[in-house]
């Protein structure tokens, strides 16, 4: 007899659950040879409004962390994507194509990303903060620190490097997510959230909701809980309208090309200067 | 009016013996099913205005200041300070103490038409004499308070003491007199069966209640969807009885918009659309209010509002 297939049930990730849609829809996704892969949740808007909710709850705890212990952490989330490097392989190959290659780079690139985060950590304070010279009998101090809840709508093409390149350095400075995964290409996305799951990361600090970018991307952007929104993954048609749509609570929006970069650390953070007496 | 009990403990316990018991099972189905109706657009704009003016707007902690008293009067007067649409809650509902200065800012807030209420015998617990339950309420009347927050002793009931119950809450009825609303707490968490819940909302009712409450808001579980109906239940039977509306209070759990309106469902669909409004039927809370007025500037602006407009209590 042969066996019954076990299919998988690919679900949201929110406040470190992992809920259907509360709207009870799914949708299609169909491999880069045209076959039917999986039928992943399609969030909607209040899905995304309990991500957004989560991720506010998670934000004293995670920003209130040290930066080490954050950095400890990232480094965990590579360690634990190792274990399922296979998988993520098997995902970039079905769903984008190309040579396994490639997929294995891809996946070693996104892994290796997160150490590269984790080890800026308890850095970039260092390098973006500073002692300014001032005349009085004060002494001054800049720190960068984090923004709050940041919106991301990762690269689409690249679907496990455009995420993580997205993600980690959010986090990396104590802000919490509320992510978009790639429309087309949500599964490595879905992976890394049981990843994510089991990596000591604090329940709510990343949410991920996989579903339209249309239907969602303007409810993020005018969400007036969220501080931040990175909208590399849309084109500039939309970016326009998630730009006014952000305009009411004057978020920060920004599109970045590179995925290594301190600058897509300090896009979301903000400048605290302390004035402290000399002499007390 | 009809009298369906004489006072006396005896004529008490024949009545109650006759009370016909609760379908558990059936209870939480039914709960459940209601609690899936889904209210949209101007129903769910008008249940919103509905429930602001049903909370009982409640500050109870050891940590309880008058400047945190202040606060929440000019919110309840004013929820939201940049909407002038938005109405006044039901109540404000302090600690004993604290009611001449909850009383004293909501006059100076424009808020004189909002009772103050105070929890009184020994609240949560009610483990004190008679005559310190007794004081405690005269003091809470005397300060300005016309609604008093009375809990049972939940170990005289547990222990079929419930001649002993009943007295308690005649004599702080008599206390109040017409001076206040009484509302009975039942402190269902500690009631453990439905059966419990129907027979101590009779007690309450045949006592004199004006109002029946689930919880202190100390113990969970709470105002949960199917206690809160067993207890609407009970109003309703108790008015087919006698004519008399005795109103419902859940308070405790209930912290989001759309737990607020699955209990209004369930008020209109068990006790009846009597029952909607803040004369029979109030929510205590305190987070509640904040996501209530949340969702009303969702409705209003079409995007999702946030915490830092709404104030930190």
């Amino acid at each position: 007899m042969s066996r019954i297939d076990v299919k998988k049930t690919y679900k949201l990730f929110i406040g470190g659950q992992f809920p259907r849609s509360e709207s009870g829809r799914s949708y299609e996704i169909t491999g880069a040879d045209g076959k039917f892969i999986a039928n992943p949740a399609l969030a909607s808007r209040k899905d995304l409004r309990d991500a957004v909710t989560a991720a506010k709850s998670a934000l004293p705890g995670w920003s209130g962390a040290t930066a080490f212990n954050r950095g400890q952490i990232l480094y965990r989330i590579a360690e634990i994507m190792e274990g399922r490097r296979d998988q993520f392989v098997a995902e970039i190959l079905a769903l984008e194509g190309g040579t396994t290659k490639a997929a294995t780079a891809q996946v070693t690139e996104a892994i290796d990303l997160w150490v590269w985060y984790a080890g800026w950590c308890d850095k970039i304070s260092t390098i973006a903060g500073a002692t300014n010279p001032i005349a009085g009998p004060y002494y001054n101090f800049t720190i960068p620190e984090e923004l709050g809840v940041v919106g991301v709508i990762a690269e689409q093409k690249e679907s496990l490097l455009g995420l993580i390149a997205a993600i980690a350095p959010v986090i990396s400075t104590g802000n919490t997510a509320v992510v978009i995964a790639s429309e087309k290409r949500p599964l490595p996305a879905i992976t890394l959230s049981e990843a994510l799951a089991t990596s000591d990361l604090p329940a709510g600090v990343l949410n991920i909701l996989t579903g339209k970018v249309s239907e969602l991307a303007p409810w993020l952007a005018s969400h007036m809980e969220i501080d931040g929104l990175d909208v590399t993954g849309v084109n500039s048609k939309i970016e326009s309208e998630l730009r006014i749509a952000g305009a009411e609570n004057l978020k920060r929006i920004h599109r970045f090309n590179k995925a290594q970069s301190p600058e897509r650390m300090l896009a979301f953070m903000e400048a605290k200067t302390v004035w402290h007496p000399i002499g007390v | 009016m009809v009298t369906l009990v004489d006072g006396s403990e005896a004529s008490l316990l024949q009545y109650l013996a006759k009370l016909s018991g609760v379908d558990k099972v059936g209870a939480d189905q039914r709960a459940a099913m209601l609690g899936t109706r889904s209210i949209k657009t101007s129903s769910k704009s008008w249940a919103i205005d509905m429930a602001i003016r049903m909370v009982d707007l409640t500050t109870l902690e050891g940590a309880d200041s008058e400047g945190k008293v202040r606060a929440i009067c000019a919110k309840a007067v004013r929820p939201d300070p940049n909407d002038f649409t938005v109405p006044s809650v039901g109540a404000v509902c302090v600690y004993n103490d604290l009611v001449k200065i909850a009383r004293k800012n909501l006059d100076l807030n424009g808020g004189s038409h909002i009772p103050v209420a105070a929890v009184t015998t020994a609240f949560p617990s009610g483990r004190a004499s008679m005559k310190v339950k007794i004081q405690d309420t005269r003091d809470a009347l005397t300060d300005g308070a016309t609604e008093i927050d009375m809990v049972i002793d939940r170990g005289a009931f547990l222990s079929g003491k419930l001649g002993l119950v009943f007295d308690e809450i005649k004599a702080i009825k008599e206390i109040c007199g017409e001076r206040a609303h009484l509302k009975v707490i039942l402190e269902t968490g500690e009631l453990v069966t439905y059966d419990n819940v129907r027979k101590a909302s009779f007690i309450a009712m045949l006592a004199g209640a004006d109002f029946i409450k689930t919880s202190t808001g100390k113990v969970t579980p709470a105002a949960t969807p199917p206690v809160v109906l067993v207890m609407l239940e009970a109003v309703r039977d108790y008015y087919l009885q006698t004519g008399i509306r005795i109103g419902v209070k859940a308070a405790g759990g209930i912290r989001t918009t759309k737990d607020a309106i699955k209990q209004l469902v369930l008020v209109n669909e068990v006790a009846g659309p009597e029952w909607l409004n803040p004369q029979l039927f109030r929510i205590g809370a305190s987070a509640l209010l904040n996501d209530l007025l949340m969702q009303r500037m969702k409705a209003d602006t079409g995007y999702y509002s946030g915490s830092n407009y709404v104030t930190l209590d």
